[in-house]
């Protein structure tokens, strides 16, 4: 046995909204096995590892209960001591590798600094061991990534690093706190794949911590589901997936997407927003012009059905925000046209909030701190003319529709949950009855059965309004459920698109495909 | 309210303010005579004679009344400035940063070419030309003390306006006024609160180096004023400056404490 939690429970601080991140949480961790923890944000998974490691947040401390690494009580190890093993026999993989990796030190004085603290090896001999370090991780061009600074590598080589660096010393036990999330589908699936093989090839024990099931589906042996701080279902992952035993393991799993397109609906072939050979270029701008400038749209044409829902796929990089911010007017454009309803976007800001509106990624960065939500839904209509009156109580309608109670408009957003702010995001685009919704990864920030529940919000609101739905998302799963079409994008150009059963089914651009094959957990949730 | 009422050094900041507020507000109560009319015999020793705990100045005018005036003076000068400066600070900062690209450029280089003065020596023109009435007085301490503000303000609505709910409200069809007055200022505003405290205490001392100088109006109480009467006699009758001198110091340390108390209470992520 690698690893042992046994009856741990850990107490945040006085004034946290509850009393302990973890209760009672025991499970064990054998070599050359993968546990995933699995769970929704606040079920205590991160605190898990953070625990581990002798890494919580302060104020946040062990209870009761063991944390055995090869038999030593980590919860009971003088810092010193626990300093120790961070490195040798404990590593951790972060979520987002930019902020993991120092930006002022290049990627090998960073990988050789593991060798520096924890062992006397000579300086050459160090300098060959980072080398093969990279070399294992896969790496393009070891000796350049030496030499590269981590701003140079793109998110995946950084990840590869990160991975490299963790096991550099070979540890016993390599702790991955979500080391896929910040990353694209297929560099996901790469990222997962040299996980798995580098811990075949080491029988190192792997505690992997993420909120995806389809990631739980391709990496897990053994898989723990926390809800709350408490783990409600743990087992082998063929057991917990295949028949899940908990209530709570059943409603997560039922929330997961499926990558299967319902049956087309029929939608009226009139069209509401025709983007007609859309391009922009990013041109850097000041005195030493040494970044290239991107085309992030190249010639962009689509069009998007009355009442239909029009899904733009792609990874970053591909220009689909881009697209989004040219559709709403928050983005000049260099050629081509954007029609509304047959006539161009008007650039006048308050003629053109009429005809479209947005609905953001991040719930609680768009929404503004410091004013009252009714406010914010009800400024719009007021700004176009209405009366306050009437905009309050449209407000107010407008939250009944989307499932918030309307008593709630004089409170603050950090009153709110993020699934309840995604909602007064909704409501304050409906305010202004546009005839084209653009959603930029509305569902992207939001735990699985929260995105489930606003996707079903956002269905249910298309057939009661007839919304024409621009849906921009990277979640190939997600455009499954909610796109009559989709339009597959890559380096600013359109590669694909078509109904979503038959891109699904049948793609055609060896890019969808290869976007399509990534998809973690295809075999197990479909 | 409760997370600043929790920081011992800001509530005795509070403390000072207030106190050097109630001198202000008893002073007319208490010294119902001018307080720069002749009241006794001049440079008597504080406790000398019981009619001027703390004594009297060159021209035999009584300190403590002096004192008590000063504060209304010093407070009032320290508070029109710092108003002057935040106001003229954050109008160019938030225009320069919400609209950023040339007025952004142009209004900087207006900022940079008052910060490249030494503000004292601008200031030192300013009652020159102007003349040293207290208004004047007041207006071009502000006059000299915004850039700072604006360069704040700049810098809070430069990483503001580019946020999603800006942008939201933008889409909305808001108008560039409304988002500046309404989205982004009142989230960009608690750090020049906060910096206004600096500005309030530094205001304060300017107008009592002026005094020093004798630059400053003649014929309010002022506290700088009577450091100023002082420094004929320091060596021998060095309390004259020195009790002035003490006020000033007790003033602009509630107000430094005041802003440090505010930092820390508006910021939540120091809190833990």
């Amino acid at each position: 046995m690698i690893l042992a939690i046994e009856g741990l429970t850990v107490a945040l601080p006085p004034g946290a909204d509850r009393q302990y991140a973890l209760r009672d949480v025991s499970w064990h961790l054998a070599a050359n096995e993968i546990l995933c923890v699995v769970g929704e944000s606040g079920s205590g998974k991160s605190v898990t590892a953070t625990t581990i490691m002798g890494l919580m947040a302060a104020g946040v401390r062990v209870e009761s209960g063991r944390v055995l690494l090869e038999g030593t009580d980590l919860a009971r190890l003088p810092a010193e001591e626990l300093r120790r093993l961070r490195g040798p026999r404990i590593a951790m993989v972060f979520q987002e590798p930019m902020t993991a990796l120092n930006p002022l030190m290049t990627v090998g004085d960073q990988l050789a600094e593991m060798w520096r603290t924890h062992t006397d090896l000579p300086a050459n001999e160090i300098a060959v061991r980072a080398r093969a370090a990279l070399v294992e991780v896969a790496l393009p061009d070891p000796d350049g990534a030496l030499r590269a600074y981590p701003h140079e590598l793109s998110g995946g080589q950084r990840q590869r690093v990160m991975i490299a660096m963790a096991l550099a010393l070979e540890p016993a036990l390599l702790i991955c706190d979500e080391p896929t999330t910040a990353l694209d589908v297929t560099t996901q699936a790469q990222i997962l794949a040299l996980i798995r093989d580098l811990q075949r090839r080491r029988g190192t024990a792997v505690l992997f911590i993420t909120h995806d099931f389809g990631v739980v589906a391709e990496i897990a042996d053994r898989v723990a589901v926390m809800q709350h701080g408490v783990v409600v279902e743990q087992g082998s992952a063929a057991q917990v997936l295949g028949a899940p035993a908990h209530d709570y393991t059943r409603r997560l799993l039922a929330a997961v997407p499926k990558l299967t397109a319902p049956p087309p609906r029929a939608v009226s072939p009139e069209p509401v927003l025709e983007i007609i050979d859309l391009a922009k270029t990013y041109r850097p701008a000041g005195l030493f012009r040494r970044r290239r400038e991107t085309r992030a749209l190249d010639g962009v044409s689509l069009t998007l059905r009355r009442g239909a829902t029009l899904g733009v796929v792609g990874e970053s990089g591909s220009g689909k925000s881009t697209l989004a911010r040219c559709a709403v007017g928050l983005l000049p454009f260099d050629a081509g046209a954007i029609r509304i309803d047959g006539r161009p976007l008007p650039r006048a800001r308050r003629a053109a909030a009429q005809l479209v509106q947005m609905v953001f990624q991040d719930p609680y960065a768009s929404l503004n701190p410091r004013r009252r939500v009714g406010d914010q839904v009800a400024q719009g209509p007021v700004a176009a003319g209405a009366s306050r009156a009437a905009a309050r109580a449209q407000a107010a309608e407008l939250f009944e529709l989307v499932g918030l109670d309307p008593a709630a408009l004089t409170r603050f957003p950090h009153e709110f949950s993020g699934g309840q702010r995604q909602r007064i995001g909704i409501a304050r685009a409906l305010a202004m009855k546009p005839a084209v919704l653009v959603a930029d990864e509305p569902v992207s920030a939001l735990d699985v059965s929260v995105q489930a529940q606003v996707l079903e919000l956002l269905r249910g609101l298309q057939a009661r309004l007839g919304l024409s739905i621009l849906f921009i998302t990277h979640d190939l799963r997600v455009a499954a459920q909610l796109c009559d079409e989709v339009a597959v994008m890559q380096n600013g150009l359109v590669v694909e698109h078509g109904l979503t059963a038959q891109v699904f089914e049948h793609p055609i651009h060896p890019y969808t495909r290869s976007l399509l094959a990534a998809v973690p957990g295809r075999s197990v949730i479909s | 309210m409760k997370r600043y009422l929790r920081n011992p050094a800001a509530v005795l900041g509070a403390l000072l303010v207030l106190t050097v507020l109630g001198m202000g507000l008893a002073a007319p109560l208490l010294f119902p005579a001018d307080p720069l009319g002749l009241a006794g015999r001049p440079l008597q020793w504080p406790g000398a004679n019981p009619r001027f705990p703390l004594g009297t100045d060159p021209s035999g005018r009584d300190i403590m009344a002096q004192l008590f005036h000063g504060a209304r003076v010093s407070l009032l000068i320290g508070f029109v400035a710092t108003l002057v400066a935040t106001g003229i600070g954050i109008a160019i900062g938030a225009l320069a940063g919400f609209y950023g690209g040339w007025v952004d450029t142009a209004l900087m280089r207006v900022t940079e070419a008052f910060q490249t003065l030494p503000n004292f020596l601008l200031l030192l023109v300013l009652v020159a030309v102007f003349g040293s009435q207290m208004n004047t007085v007041t207006i071009a301490i502000g006059l000299v003390s915004w850039p700072p503000v604006a360069r704040l303000t700049r810098a809070e609505f430069l990483t503001l306006r580019t946020r999603e709910f800006v942008q939201a409200a933008r889409i909305q069809g808001l108008s560039d006024l409304h988002l500046m007055l309404r989205e982004v200022l009142p989230n960009a505003l608690p750090p020049v609160i906060v910096y206004a405290s600096v500005v309030m205490a530094v205001a304060i001392l300017l107008e009592s180096a002026l005094a020093f100088l004798q630059l400053s109006d003649p014929n309010v109480p002022s506290w700088g004023n009577l450091i100023g009467l002082g420094r004929s006699v320091l060596r021998v009758e060095w309390y004259v400056s020195a009790i002035p001198g003490v006020a000033i110091l007790l003033t602009i340390l509630g107000v430094s404490l005041v802003g440090q108390g505010l930092n820390d209470a508006l910021n939540p992520r120091l809190g833990q």
